[in-house]
């Protein structure tokens, strides 16, 4: 009896010694949520990165990552942590120090009522919105922001140039991500520009819908590559439904002057074009963010 | 399916935080459900109601558990303790039914003999009840190990990293070998935990010859489909 | 408290009649694609479960692909099949990865429920002159209707929670309103789009198991679905 008693607590005993061990050598990727859940704040010399779960961002944060790795900077890496919600709070807490972001979605995340619109305005409006301890670097001349696009041939056939030439088409489906429903850009296209429109929640699917005709408008970042290898058409926007909204670096002030050369030195490098450059290489081609970053840093002088 | 071969470090990653988070719930929820069902095992007024209402818990779909679990108490809704305790929740809502049900095959005559030796009510439950009711427990164990795992993909939605992150940036990127990597690594790791759970129940009871110890635990699974858990 | 008062709010609003996606829309297209992939799985599932319960043949098969079925992600499949699929085909994507999660319990279900019948009660059949398959119809599926009514019930679940899962690929259903509310940080929305699935789930399970209790065959008792049937005289066919 006991032999079996000792058999059973010898399993039981390894299994859980087994879970504790597993538990142990973790990662260490935990998204912080900022309740009570953030890790304490690291050692001095160490910059915390994080970053978006959309693969554009993490890329740029991972050219921040490796710019700081070349400078002689340690660099702890916490990527894909997901919503604002989830990563604000720690940037104001200080776990994380450093996050691209883009000033427009930035801004009307801490002010929704702001009617700044141009890449000053808001680049303006938005050191002013940030709370304590958060502050923003220069901002880069790259743009990743909502845009208006049709198919081509969709554009020839009504002879679309701005959104207001939608006015008055019908059927008219934009889609995009569940969230656009609910944006001022699109809950205002009828007072703005007399545009009837309706609403499908397509998500990543959202260009292929376009393509395929499901949809005939499609929210579509500014910075992906589809725009121009599915030849679509931007539609203009001269009464500033969009907030412009360019890659800007969030820091900490505890290190913000730290590591504001180097940062600045690679915002200021970063293009429109080779924004979308970097995106295409992570869609396209299938590259790792790490190599897409240390391509990118060597190709413009930056590498350490 | 060079995607693969280029990005093994990072599969490898997610896997080693898909494993810490789901083993946590599966040896929670198992550590947890033994004092329950033995509670609705020994009190037989009780055994319906208790068996009934916790076996209700796992017909709520995940999604919607993570927000009541941040509404009821406060738990983050966006965080990995929010997964991890609605996957707990899940493993004690499968394995209750088993340990009242391992309890509950136990020979009378067996017990009655244990009794009639000498042993009282705490030694007869660690030496002679627990023990016997393995085969049962196992397939429960069996149950509720592959069910997390696979749940656990489901924390991507609320921002948790592990594999299930494959899916959302695959979906992102279209690109097919990620996602299909994601679904091969979790399957896989489910399947190693059910081999090593296997393993394990083999070392635990050696007294149980094999054909045993498979009847009994298609028994279980029967009585697991009637709750329609399994 | 606060919050589940404005959860219901939020379900209460006359807001949610309107929009892309108004709420009873919502939750007609989530019990759609519930019964439709259900009603598809159990064409394929039970023919093929009785067989191997009669049979007795093709068991071990069925045992795996029920564990293997159990670990297939299902967030996964879906994302893998809409991608495979194409945009143009994300509807049959989505069913097809529903049914493929549907199959394994409905599977597991007939064939268990068949064979919890105890031997003795189908040898009795064949010694009062059954054909094979009067076996069948007349004893084995009658006595394996409650397991195989907890086998659909435990598919139904499954897909329920799928359906809520596959709105992250832009399906519709109650799980819209949860992905939204998780971009633009609407707590009552999150709340109370999950609090009407939970509803739904435990209202189809109570569905279900009023079922599982209503098909035992007269003669049966109703303990014959949760316990190993006892061999007295009750448990024999009537």
């Amino acid at each position: 009896m006991s032999r079996t008693r000792t058999r059973l607590a010898l399993a039981v005993g390894t299994a859980a010694i087994a879970a504790l061990a597993l538990t142990a050598c973790s990662s260490g990727g935990d998204p912080l949520t900022g309740d009570g859940e953030s890790s304490a704040a690291p050692a001095s010399d160490t910059i915390v990165i994080g970053s978006q779960a959309y693969y554009s961002n993490e890329i740029i944060a991972e050219i921040y990552a490796q710019a700081l790795e070349g400078a002689g900077f340690t660099v702890e890496r916490q990527f894909s942590i997901g919503q604002r919600d989830a990563y604000i709070p720690s940037l104001e807490d200080g776990s994380i120090q450093l996050f691209p972001e883009y000033t427009g979605n930035l801004l009307q995340f801490f002010d929704p009522e702001t009617t700044a619109t141009t890449s000053d305005e808001v680049y303006a409006a938005l050191q002013d919105a940030l709370p304590e301890g958060l502050t923003v670097l220069d901002q880069s001349p790259a743009t990743d922001q909502d845009s208006y696009n049709v198919t081509a041939a969709f554009a020839a056939e009504h002879n679309l140039k701005s959104i207001g030439d939608l006015a008055g088409i019908s059927p008219l489906v934009f889609g995009g991500a569940p969230e656009l429903e609910t944006r001022p850009y699109f809950t205002d296209l009828k007072a703005t520009y007399d545009v009837d429109a309706t609403f499908s929640a397509t998500a990543d699917t959202t260009v292929d819908e376009l393509v395929a005709g499901n949809i005939q408008v499609a929210n579509v970042y500014s910075a992906d590559p589809r725009i121009q290898t599915q030849d679509l058409v931007t539609l203009d926007d001269p009464e500033g439904l969009f907030l412009a909204s360019n890659v800007v670096p969030v820091v900490s002030t505890s290190v913000a002057d730290e590591i504001a050369d180097v940062i600045n030195k690679v915002s200021s490098a970063l293009t429109p074009e080779g924004l979308v450059a970097l995106n295409v290489q992570s869609t396209e081609d299938q590259t790792s963010p790490e190599d897409i970053a240390a391509g990118w840093l060597k190709d413009n002088g930056l590498a350490g | 399916m060079s995607w693969v071969l280029d990005n093994l470090d990072l599969i490898w990653s997610l896997s080693l935080d898909h494993v810490r988070q789901s083993v946590i719930p599966i040896v929670l929820g198992f550590l947890i459900a033994i004092p329950v069902g033995w509670l609705a095992w020994r009190y037989t007024p009780l055994r319906g109601t208790v068996l009934t209402t916790i076996g209700l818990l796992y017909t709520i779909p995940s999604l919607g558990l993570f927000a009541l679990l941040a509404a009821l108490f406060g738990i983050p809704y966006l965080s990995e303790s929010n997964l991890i305790i609605a996957l707990t929740i899940y493993g004690v809502a499968i394995m209750t039914r088993s340990v009242a049900d391992g309890l509950e095959s136990v020979d009378a005559a067996t017990r009655s003999a244990a009794i009639a030796v000498g042993y009282g009510p705490w030694r007869r439950f660690w030496v002679v009840d627990l023990p016997l009711s393995g085969p049962v427990l196992l397939a429960g164990l069996r149950v509720t190990a592959t069910s997390t795992i696979s749940l656990a993909t489901v924390g991507i939605l609320i921002g948790v990293q592990n594999l299930g992150y494959l899916f959302t940036n695959g979906s992102q990127r279209r690109i097919i070998p990620e996602v299909l990597a994601g679904v091969v690594a979790v399957v896989v790791i489910a399947l190693i935990v059910d081999l090593l759970l296997i393993l394990a129940g083999r070392l635990a009871m050696p007294w149980i010859p094999r054909q045993g110890q498979e009847r009994r635990e298609r028994a279980a699974m029967r009585r697991l489909a009637a709750e329609g858990i399994a | 408290m606060n919050v589940f008062v404005d959860a219901f709010a939020w379900i209460f609003s006359p807001d949610r009649l309107t929009g892309s996606l108004p709420l009873p829309t919502a939750i007609w297209q989530h019990l759609a694609f519930t019964f439709g992939s259900v009603a598809i799985a159990a064409l394929i599932a039970i023919p093929a479960g009785w067989a191997i319960g009669h049979t007795g043949r093709g068991r071990e098969i069925a045992v795996a692909l029920s564990g293997a079925a159990r670990a297939l992600p299902s967030l996964g499949l879906v994302v893998l099949l809409v991608l495979v699929f194409g945009v143009v085909h994300k509807t049959e994507a989505a069913v097809v990865s529903f049914v493929l999660l549907a199959i394994p319990s409905i599977l597991a279900g007939a064939y268990a429920g068949i064979e919890a019948i105890e031997r003795t009660v189908i040898d009795a059949g064949k010694a009062v002159g059954m054909t094979p398959w009067q076996v069948l119809w007349k004893v084995e599926v009658p006595l394996g209707l409650p397991l195989l009514i907890g086998g659909l019930r435990s598919a139904t679940l499954q897909v329920v929670a799928t359906v809520t899962i596959a709105a992250y690929v832009g399906l519709g259903g109650l799980g819209f309103f949860i992905i939204q509310g998780i971009q633009i940080r609407n707590f009552p929305q999150i709340l109370g789009a999950s609090l009407l699935v939970v509803a739904l789930a435990l209202i189809l399970d109570g569905v279900f198991a009023l079922l599982q209790r209503l098909v035992v065959p007269r003669g049966v008792t109703g303990r014959a679905a949760r316990s190993r049937p006892i061999p007295t005289a009750q448990t024999a066919v009537a």
